[in-house]
């Protein structure tokens, strides 16, 4: 039995385990047929204690399609918490049923106490502005799937800067990658923070801060659109005064390269017009397909379950 | 001018930015050990202006004066015995402080769930920058 595994942030892999991961996963988006006894008998606990509809659905659907179950709770009102049970006690129960868990919690690090406790792997499925790495596996395999690789290109991220954990999380990630450049689009109070683009300094990474969408879509190569939270300001004018910022809509579309590909972690608001949505460069509802097959790899790596399958062949046969 | 005596055993901890002693004694552990300790605040200082000292009367292994170095690295640890300075102790900067001082983000897990140590990490030697182990937020002053 190997070492008990779990994922906490986006780095938690390296690069070369990031590349497993995708392998299995574009395998399983052209052979699903082939995983779906992957996990029989086996459970998934998804314990959310904060409402979320993709990543959760995401997660159980990755599990169902695999032959396994699951249990959860989808807040935290009709969990043990309501009654004031720890996270340390809850994982530790649900060690008893389940043989992994993705965990949503709205305190940040609740995951990381969870993982200390746990018997089985947990997987961090967002605990509030930290982290949410699956959404940034989900946007890497999102890249690497439309573009054959994750080196040499340009991306520009749009909206909230400032607050959006999965812009911090990808930026992170995509620094591990060659050729990368960054442009960075926001109004000044929704700026990247500096300790990102001191990081980026640094490493000698390139990138440029704009406030003008309509400039900048025009050497892109990726376009990561963010929606304005409104649960991140304390203030709700300033909030009213900066929702609608950015709005790309068809008009924009007609500035960026042809292939130029939109993503976006949704939901979205209003900053993608719905009339990009028949556009073939917008990616961000693939992206949505994408996160279950990542999460499906996740899955099976975290139950060990992918050396067996290319044990058994059934990777390298194809 | 004040005088405090000399002591035979044990640390004088110098030029401690003013004001900041009492929360070294207790970040130090101070408040529980049972030895003599001298506070002295507003000291002047021709280095700093004022200052403050902490006179420790006690075995020179029984503190970990590491966590000095995360409170303020321009401390001077004079270790004394026999009521000599037998040496100026460098200070290394801990890897992780534990239960000395507590995250206060209030989105932080630590904030509501019980029984849980309070980890700070080093996160950046070069700039002397700690991290919560939980929620990464950034130690300041304001934190402890």
């Amino acid at each position: 039995m190997g070492t008990l595994r779990h994922l906490m942030t986006p780095m938690d892999f390296s690069v070369e385990e990031l590349e497993a991961l995708f392998t299995v996963a574009d395998d399983i988006r052209a052979h699903s047929g082939d995983y779906l006894h992957c996990c029989d008998g086996q459970v998934l606990a998804t314990c959310f204690y904060e409402p979320s509809t993709r990543t959760r659905l995401s997660f159980e659907t990755a599990m169902l399609r695999l032959g396994g179950s699951v249990i959860g709770f989808a807040d935290a009102s009709s969990s043990s918490a309501a009654k004031g049970e720890s996270v340390a006690d809850t994982i530790r129960t649900i060690s008893c049923f389940a043989d992994i868990c993705a965990m949503r919690h709205p305190k940040e690090g609740a995951p990381f106490v969870a993982a200390q406790q746990s018997l089985i792997p947990v997987i961090n499925a967002g605990d509030g502005g930290h982290h949410h790495p699956t959404q940034t596996l989900t946007d890497l395999l999102t890249i690497r799937t439309l573009r054959g690789n994750l080196n040499g290109f340009t991306i520009g991220l749009c909206g909230d800067l400032k607050f959006g954990r999965t812009v911090h999380s990808l930026i992170h990630a995509l620094t591990r990658y060659e050729g990368i450049r960054f442009v960075f689009i926001s109004p000044k109070e929704l700026q990247i923070p500096d300790y990102i683009t001191e990081m980026l300094d640094d490493k000698e990474i390139p990138y440029i801060s704009t406030r003008r969408l309509d400039d900048a879509i025009v050497g892109l190569d990726f376009l990561y659109m963010t929606r304005v939270q409104r649960e991140r300001f304390f203030n709700e004018e300033d909030y009213i005064r900066l929702k609608d910022y950015y709005i790309l809509d068809a008009a924009k579309m007609r500035l960026a390269k042809p292939e130029m590909f939109v993503l976006h972690p949704l939901p979205r608001v209003n900053e993608i017009a719905v009339d990009v949505d028949a556009d073939p460069r917008a990616a961000y509802f693939r992206q949505v397909q994408f996160g279950m097959y990542v999460r499906m790899a996740l899955i099976l790596t975290l139950l060990s379950k992918t050396d067996a399958h290319i044990n058994e062949g059934l990777l390298t046969q194809k | 001018m004040l005088t405090v005596g000399k002591i035979e055993e044990g640390f004088v901890l110098d030029h401690i930015k003013a004001g900041k002693s009492l929360s070294i004694y207790h970040m130090l552990g101070l408040d529980t050990l049972d030895c003599t300790v001298a506070i002295i605040k507003n000291a002047r200082s021709g280095k700093l202006g004022k200052k403050d000292i902490l006179k420790v009367e006690c075995d020179i292994d029984t503190l970990d004066l590491n966590i000095l170095a995360f409170i303020d690295h321009n401390i001077t640890v004079n270790v004394i015995k026999d009521g000599e300075i037998v040496e100026k102790r460098a200070l290394e900067l801990p890897r992780t402080i534990e239960n000395v001082c507590r995250c206060l983000n209030p989105r932080c897990i630590t904030s509501i769930e019980q029984g849980l140590k309070h980890v700070f990490y080093l996160a950046d030697e070069k700039n002397e920058i700690y991290r919560c182990r939980y929620c990464d937020e950034r130690y300041t002053e304001a934190t402890a």
